[in-house]
């Protein structure tokens, strides 16, 4: 099992890593940062095999993956 | 649990100036991993071009100067040449290397300089405001081609690693793609080799990389990076130009 | 050392390679090509020392750049139409705090002009050359003897202050042989602890002129153009001939003051009250001098071989408190003795 950690404040919402998600479990939040952007959350629930394609594809190093 | 992806030593924690989506941020990563993995970081000294790249050395944590518009591969050159022991690298956008700094790039390369090249093509001037680049590719909506680049009147998309693998002092040219996650990790590859080449002494060594601009491409990050999968690819295709993998 | 005979530009390069300079790059353009050519032999010779025949000027200037922030002493060399590429890079290279030497021997001009000696890039010297709000210290032998000091001055100089350094000569110094001695290095070179060399052992540096912060460009500027008024009040230079008993001083640098020096010693012979102020250094220019001059100097001619530049600076000098006239050559023709004194009966 796997777990990633974003830093909202970090995102500018782009969005790559809901795109390329496997098991989708990353979207957008409804909420705005201190930035003006919608960052992205994760959903936490199980699944998440730590494949890193969100923090590959991240522009912004906002993703931590812990496994 | 552990950590299994976090940032590379060698970049500063701090924010980037850049767009949502933009690819810069990725490549910036992408060589701060590849000084990590070769242990490079201390004897390296980094050239960031004119263009929205040129605050590269607010981001990367080793030694970087500045280079005046396109002349990063006379830069390096100068640099390298004074100290033939340090890792040198340009890194160099569509305009600065395609366009104003075309002498520099190709005599750099055919003197056979023994340094690393990092071309970042986004088909666009993203600094100035969106206007064409060499590299935009016909039909392709830009500032100053508002109804397409058209070749009677702006000529040909410029085809970097295709005109520099002709030259004997090139020793590899990849162009690589960072528009999915699989494309990323090998145009980590690519950079990686092109490092590995200049300490092996080898010559010069590029890599272009294909590199989303949403704001100037007027797609979201999302429909870029697919851009890029489908249409730019078919116009530039990926692989190696020159040299071994 | 013993003297040598030589001409002006293989002296520049002879002179570079013993005050440590170990990078040349350089397109060729006469009557300057002496200077890259015997670079091309003597710089493998030297330890270290690099030489590249570079694609272009604006290539050239931006090698040296690259060289010259490993702190490594770098020099480049040209004619006017390739100085006017180099621009650029000067300006980068004063905005970055890089020292550097670039040698231009002038040519006529504009455009391609022709290659005979000519002054006519003065004001490209000494007033920027290049955009911003910069100085580079322009330096004017007149003689090859003078070339050799002076060449291992401007590497001093460009370390002292970080900053672009312009030996400034012409086509008849760089091509006129003349007995030649080179002195030792006396000094040890500046220790530069600001040189990009990978970040072992210390906090990485970075070397670069974008300031996209107003406020803190404008700090910046000031800061550049306090060390500009510290050069003006201690690096300025000049021979002034017979200041304290003369009527008339000719103001002349370089290939114009060994004619204006003939006319000078021909007509004291005759009797006549005359001397002449030569610039050494062009930027800063010699004011001091100017205002220490007697009250008994009634009158300035300046000679030079342009449509008059140097007298701008020259009034400026003095705040027009005096008449300056002017007597100039352009196009590669040279003053000639004749035509001065001519100049100096009819003002």
């Amino acid at each position: 099992m796997a777990k990633i950690k974003i830093d909202i404040e970090k995102c500018k919402g782009c969005g790559l890593c809901i795109l390329y998600c496997p098991k989708g479990h990353i979207k957008q939040s409804k909420s705005l940062n201190k930035k003006g952007a919608y960052p992205v959350e994760f959903i936490e629930k199980d699944g998440c095999s730590g494949c890193s394609f969100c923090a590959i594809i991240c522009p912004d190093l906002c993703i931590t993956i812990y496994k | 649990m552990d950590k299994i992806f976090k940032k590379p030593e060698s970049i500063r924690n701090a924010g980037t100036h850049y767009c949502p989506g933009c690819g810069h941020g990725i490549v910036h990563r992408v060589i701060c991993e590849v000084v990590d993995d070769l242990a490079i970081r201390e004897k390296l000294i980094g050239i960031a071009p004119v263009g929205c790249a040129v605050i590269a050395y607010d981001y990367w944590d080793f030694d970087v100067t500045e280079a005046a518009h396109g002349r990063v591969p006379a830069v390096a050159t100068g640099i390298k040449r004074s100290l033939p022991d340090r890792i040198v690298f340009g890194y160099q956008g569509d305009g600065d290397l395609g366009a104003i700094g075309t002498a520099e790039i190709i005599h750099a390369a055919n003197r056979g300089e023994n340094i690393t090249i990092i071309f970042v093509n986004n088909t666009v001037y993203g600094m100035t405001g969106g206007q064409m680049a060499p590299t935009t590719i016909l039909k392709q909506k830009t500032a100053t081609t508002p109804s397409g680049r058209e070749q009677k009147i702006h000529g040909f998309p410029l085809k970097v690693c295709e005109l520099l693998s002709v030259l004997p002092g090139v020793v590899y040219a990849e162009r690589v793609s960072i528009h999915n996650p699989q494309n990323v990790l090998k145009a980590k590859k690519a950079i990686k080799k092109a490092f590995e080449n200049q300490i092996k002494g080898l010559g010069f060594s590029i890599v272009e990389v294909l590199s989303p601009c949403p704001t100037y491409l007027g797609l979201s990050p999302q429909d870029a990076v697919k851009w890029i999968g489908g249409e730019l690819t078919k116009e530039y295709p990926l692989g190696i130009y020159k040299g071994v993998a | 050392m013993k003297k040598v005979l030589m001409c002006g530009n293989e002296a520049i390069a002879e002179a570079a390679i013993i005050a440590g300079c170990r990078f040349y790059a350089g397109y060729p353009i006469t009557p300057q090509n002496e200077i890259p050519a015997y670079m091309s032999k003597r710089m493998p010779e030297a330890a270290g020392g690099i030489f590249i025949q570079s694609e272009s000027e604006l290539a050239a200037i931006n090698m040296v750049f690259g060289s010259s922030l490993t702190g490594t002493r770098a020099m480049t060399s040209s004619s006017s139409p390739g100085i006017s590429l180099k621009q650029e890079g000067i300006s980068y290279l004063a905005a970055c705090e890089l020292p550097a030497v670039i040698v231009n021997i002038m040519r006529g001009g504009p455009g391609l002009g022709n290659i005979g000696p000519s002054q006519s890039d003065y004001f490209q010297a000494v007033k920027g050359g290049g955009h911003g709000d910069y100085h580079q210290i322009v330096i004017a032998p007149a003689s090859v003897q003078e070339i050799a000091d002076l060449t291992m001055l401007s590497f001093d100089l460009a370390d002292k202050y970080r900053m672009p350094v312009m030996i400034l000569g012409d086509g008849i110094l760089g091509q006129m042989m003349e007995p030649v001695e080179f002195k030792a290095v006396t000094k040890p070179q500046i220790k530069k602890d600001w040189i990009l060399d990978g970040c072992k052992g210390r906090k990485p540096r970075i070397i670069k002129s974008l300031i996209l912060n107003e406020a803190a460009l404008e700090k910046f500027n000031l800061k550049l153009q306090k060390r500009y008024k510290e050069i003006k009040n201690k690096e300025q230079r000049c021979e002034v001939l017979y200041g304290d008993d003369s009527e008339i001083m000719l103001v002349a640098y370089g290939t114009s003051s060994r004619i204006c020096r003939s006319v000078v010693e021909n007509m004291r012979k005759k009797g006549r009250s005359i001397g002449m102020i030569r610039p050494i250094t062009l930027w800063p220019f010699p004011e001091d001098a100017f205002k220490k001059l007697g009250k008994n100097v009634k009158s300035f001619l300046v000679v030079e071989m342009s449509c008059g530049q140097m007298i701008e600076d020259v009034k400026l000098a003095i705040d027009c408190t005096r008449p300056v006239y002017f007597y100039g050559r352009t196009g590669g023709e040279i003053p000639s003795e004749d035509g001065i004194i001519k100049a100096i009966e009819n003002y």
